[in-house]
């Protein structure tokens, strides 16, 4: 066991929230669908992060913090199959991985 | 300010500085498979600060699902569809000017109430009372959330029949 190490909380929440910002900036800019999808995993591992962070605080440290992280970690695993299973299927009709091109209007 | 020059301080600035610097990449990169390695490089350091943590159970979940499963199931997806795409060089559009400042102002907010709340004192807390990390995940798992844990389960299969049900070919596609 390897024991927690006294790292100070602020830091490590500002380490997400940087994380998250960059993460935000992507999903807002980025042009190719899967790099979007893999900003939005990058916005949810900086949740990861504080949750783990919070789980040594509190009243009674517990370790809920880290069961919450795990539950996030499936869900995000669950979430990436469907959104790339629906973007081969999107490719396969409009031969695009480009947002701007997935606009039925323009088509 | 002892506790700047202990090592899992220096560790957690090193490990921070990769994560950070792997996700500014991610951003500045052209082509699209580049990016998705500097997001393995990200999920990696994430892993990381769990371990340094004491997560060492999330770490080792992150380090098999994120930086192994996912980054491999992205680059499998990038390769299926035009793995020669590049973004053209960046531009400061309109929408990228706004994306950027809101990116920033929250990021500025953010900071800003992290800084002016007085957190209680990082203390070595014993969360997994008593036992060893994936021990403790364990019993927690199964004695205070085992309907969330088997409703996850639920999940994983419901995406899983549904992520092949969606990427298979179909007949109807190549009518067309």
């Amino acid at each position: 066991m390897s024991g927690t190490f006294p790292i100070p909380t602020g830091s490590l929440l500002a380490l997400g929230a940087i994380l998250f910002c960059i993460g935000l900036y992507g999903a807002l800019t980025k042009r190719n669908l899967i790099i979007v999808l893999v900003s939005i995993e990058l916005m949810l591992n900086a949740a990861n992060i504080n949750l783990v962070t919070f789980s040594r605080l509190g009243v009674a440290p517990n370790i809920s913090g880290q069961v919450f992280a795990l539950f996030t970690i499936t869900v995000a695993a669950a979430e990436i199959a469907v959104g790339l299973a629906l973007l081969l299927a999107i490719f396969r009709v409009r031969r695009t991985t480009e947002v701007q091109d997935l606009d039925v209007h323009k088509h | 300010m002892q506790f700047f020059l202990n090592a899992p301080m220096i560790g957690f600035y090193i490990i921070s500085l990769c994560i950070l610097g792997c996700a500014v990449m991610l951003l500045s990169f052209q082509r699209v498979i580049y990016m998705a390695l500097a997001i393995g490089g990200v999920f990696i350091g994430c892993a990381a600060i769990y371990i340094l943590l004491g997560a060492d159970f999330v770490g080792a979940a992150q380090l098999l699902i994120y930086a192994g499963a996912i980054t491999i199931l992205i680059m499998f997806a990038i390769m299926l569809t035009n793995h020669e795409a590049a973004d053209p060089p960046h531009k400061w559009t309109p929408r990228n000017i706004l994306s950027a400042v809101g990116a920033v102002l929250l990021g500025a907010v953010l900071l800003l109430v992290i800084r002016s709340t007085t957190w209680p004192p990082a203390v070595d807390a014993d969360v997994n009372g008593g036992n060893s990390n994936p021990v403790a995940v364990g019993l927690a798992l199964f004695q205070n959330y085992t309907v969330p844990f088997e409703l996850v389960s639920l999940l994983l299969i419901v995406g899983m029949v549904g992520a092949v049900i969606l990427a298979r070919e179909r007949k109807e596609d190549e009518d067309e």
